[in-house]
């Protein structure tokens, strides 16, 4: 009886002490959401854009992560983020994964009446205009997300692909052998 | 130095490269004739290597043969001058001499017959310059090197200043087959590209000279050799025949027997290479005070009638220099203008040749000897061929998998693109092609890279913004209310006062 009195004390002790010594730890050591998210938040775009189908760029990372979506599915990333992001979760790419070519904002000056709105949506200030001023894209600033096209009231934004220039022509892949 | 020779071991040590057909002949034994005004000329913006000129003229303007056209920008460009006096009729796209065939910015001329100068600086006595002043003349010249990369020639002498060089090489070598335009000029302006050589000398404060010409142009080396003989400090060397001898690092190593490291350059280990054509220039330049507006150009290959090198024009179409070689004898199955094996392969006779351009070839289908690629059989030719000693097959593997990072991990970033691989390749896998690719595909990433981290730069700089937007709006309505607090407590508390003197 004794023995057996020992043994069940015993062994109550050894696991309220590691008990206590976890659920301590739990509370130290505790994560806040997955670490991956934030780091493949920071390498989106930033542009909170909604093309992927997610909430935002966060959404985004978080489906990512999880393996909901591919690291492709960000367009004004393009191939370079969708790279960037498999390489670091470890996940391969296919090579037919990232066959459209990067667009971006064009406006057709006849149609554009000048109201702003996409000016005041542009997440990188890519668009350049005022009140009943013709607005012009910088190109270079363009991530393609296409908001500015959606709020534009006169359909005069589309989404065009960059027309390649012998500046950023690159030689094509030559046919594998048979 | 007088008398350099290349050491026995080093040349049985020596195993990489190839030894192409050279087709040097029949333009190698005849003299340089003047390829003439063509009716046109388009001036390339991007002739030489690094940031493309910006324009000065305007269309409609006349300008003289030597005048500044449009002016380098940044620090890795050059000066684009007018090759003879004539009208500018438009500054825009026209055709250009690129791989993708796709059009580039150039200044169309059209010649007015008389070529007139605009007015020169001569110098008597260029040697007795300051080698800052050397290099400043020769930027304001235009001068690229002429060898086929058009990399500007000043600042290959500045950087020379700077790091401490004891030796300049100019590179003879020539080792392209069907090209003799070196050859041809070492052996009718040796005096001008040995004085030339002297004045790089000058300019880069180095103590020895080597001329290094392939043993398969004796003429050359002759000439060359008494165009020296008066100069100590200067010595011509003859050197084996075998492609790519012409590249940087491998005329380096035969010479001195040392290598640059990898990632570096030559003047890492004291040395700088120009080519010949470049000190002819040069000499051209500061002696005479003219502006790069003409060089030696072959017109070679199979389909052309009489191959013959040319004095051209800077901006002078193909189809003109190919009539002046008494036109095609047949359809060409590839036109490319510089080497056969560097040179860029071009669509049609409308492009013009730039500084950089040594040659003009119509090649036929025979020439060009193109087959369906069959799998890789691992032979190792290609490996043995490489002039920098990379697996050009298992780079191409990687690269064919999408590893593109794995192809530079083993060495594609040394590549120097010469197409020695492909060239002994019994499968005739175009491995060059597959470099050629990768590289660009890496660069294109890179470009698309930052220009991703600008545009997430500018979306959060404007998050910001807003943000601080907000809380001063909200700051704002914050003292105001304050303020309404205030002034309603005070109108509040001054009305008690009045009541309690009313009732007092």
């Amino acid at each position: 009886m004794e023995q057996m009195i020992t043994a069940v004390m015993s062994l109550a002790a050894i696991g309220s002490g590691l008990g206590v010594v976890l659920g301590v730890a739990a509370r130290r050591f505790a994560v806040e959401g997955d670490s991956r998210v934030e780091e493949i938040v920071a390498m989106l775009p930033a542009a909170n854009c909604g093309q992927c189908g997610f909430p935002g760029c966060e959404g985004a990372a978080q489906a990512i992560v999880e393996g909901e979506a591919s690291p492709t599915c960000c367009p004004p990333g393009g191939k370079v983020v969708a790279l960037a992001i498999a390489g670091h979760l470890g996940i391969t790419l296919g090579d037919d994964d990232m066959e459209e070519a990067p667009k971006i904002a064009v406006i057709e000056d006849a149609i554009c009446i000048g109201c702003t709105k996409c000016y005041r949506l542009c997440p990188s200030d890519a668009i350049v205009g005022a009140m009943k001023q013709l607005h012009g894209v910088f190109a270079e600033a363009c991530t393609g997300c296409n908001q500015c096209a959606e709020k534009c009231p006169t359909g005069a934004i589309t989404m065009q692909e960059l027309p390649a220039t012998a500046g950023t022509w690159v030689m094509p892949k030559p046919p594998m052998a048979a | 130095m007088a008398h350099v020779v290349i050491p026995p071991i080093r040349r049985l040590l020596t195993r990489w490269g190839i030894h192409p057909d050279s087709h040097k002949f029949p333009a190698a034994g005849l003299d340089i004739v003047d390829a003439g005004l063509p009716p046109l000329l388009v001036l390339p913006l991007s002739q030489q290597a690094g940031a493309p000129a910006r324009a000065v003229v305007k269309v409609g303007d006349h300008v003289l043969r030597g005048q500044l056209v449009a002016e380098a920008v940044g620090h890795v460009s050059a000066h684009v001058h007018a090759s003879t006096s004539g009208t500018v009729l438009a500054i825009g796209d026209a055709p250009m001499p690129h791989p993708s065939g796709l059009p580039g910015q150039g200044i169309t001329l059209r010649p007015d017959g008389l070529d007139r100068w605009a007015p020169r600086e001569v110098e008597p006595y260029p040697i007795n310059l300051a080698p800052e002043e050397i290099a400043r003349r020769v930027a304001a010249a235009g001068v690229v090197g002429m060898g086929g990369a058009a990399f500007p020639a000043a600042v290959k002498l500045a950087l020379g200043q700077r790091s401490g060089i004891h030796t300049v090489i100019l590179n003879g070598s020539e080792c392209e087959p069907y090209l003799s335009c070196d050859d041809r000029l070492m052996q009718e302006c040796a005096g001008d590209i040995i004085e030339g050589a002297r004045l790089l000398l000058r300019a880069t404060g180095a103590q020895h000279l080597l001329v290094g010409i392939e043993d398969n142009k004796p003429d050359a080396i002759d000439a060359m050799k008494v165009a020296a003989h008066p100069y100590p400090e200067i010595s011509v060397v003859r050197i084996p025949s075998r492609y790519p001898m012409g590249a940087e690092r491998q005329l380096i190593h035969t010479l001195l027997g040392v290598e640059p490291p990898a990632g570096g350059r030559a003047a890492d280990v004291g040395v700088v290479v120009h080519n010949v054509g470049t000190a002819a220039a040069v000499w051209r330049a500061l002696r005479h005070g003219e502006a790069l507006t003409e060089r030696v150009i072959t017109v070679a290959g199979g389909a052309v009638a009489a191959p013959r090198n040319m004095r051209v024009r800077v901006g002078t179409p193909l189809s003109w220099l190919v009539e002046r070689a008494g036109g095609l004898t047949r359809e060409p199955a590839r036109l490319v203008v510089g080497g056969p094996m560097m040179g860029v392969a071009v669509p049609d006779l409308d492009v013009p040749v730039g500084k950089g351009a040594s040659g003009v070839l119509a090649l036929t289908a025979a020439e060009v000897g193109e087959r369906e690629p069959s799998a890789c059989i691992r032979c190792g030719s290609c490996v043995v061929a490489c002039p920098v000693g990379l697996m050009p097959l298992e780079m191409a593997n990687r690269i064919n998998a999408g590893e593109l990072g794995q192809a530079e991990d083993i060495g594609l970033r040394d590549c120097l693109t010469c197409g020695a691989c492909g060239y002994v390749c019994p499968s005739r896998i175009p491995l060059v092609q597959y470099f050629a690719h990768a590289r660009g595909e890496l660069m294109a990433r890179e470009r698309e890279r930052k220009r991703l981290d600008e545009v997430r730069e500018l979306t959060e700089a404007r998050a910001a913004r807003h943000e601080r937007e907000a809380r001063e709006k909200a700051e704002m309505h914050a003292r105001r209310k304050a303020e309404r607090a205030a002034a309603q407590a005070a109108e509040a508390a001054a009305k008690a006062a009045a009541t309690q003197e009313e009732s007092a």
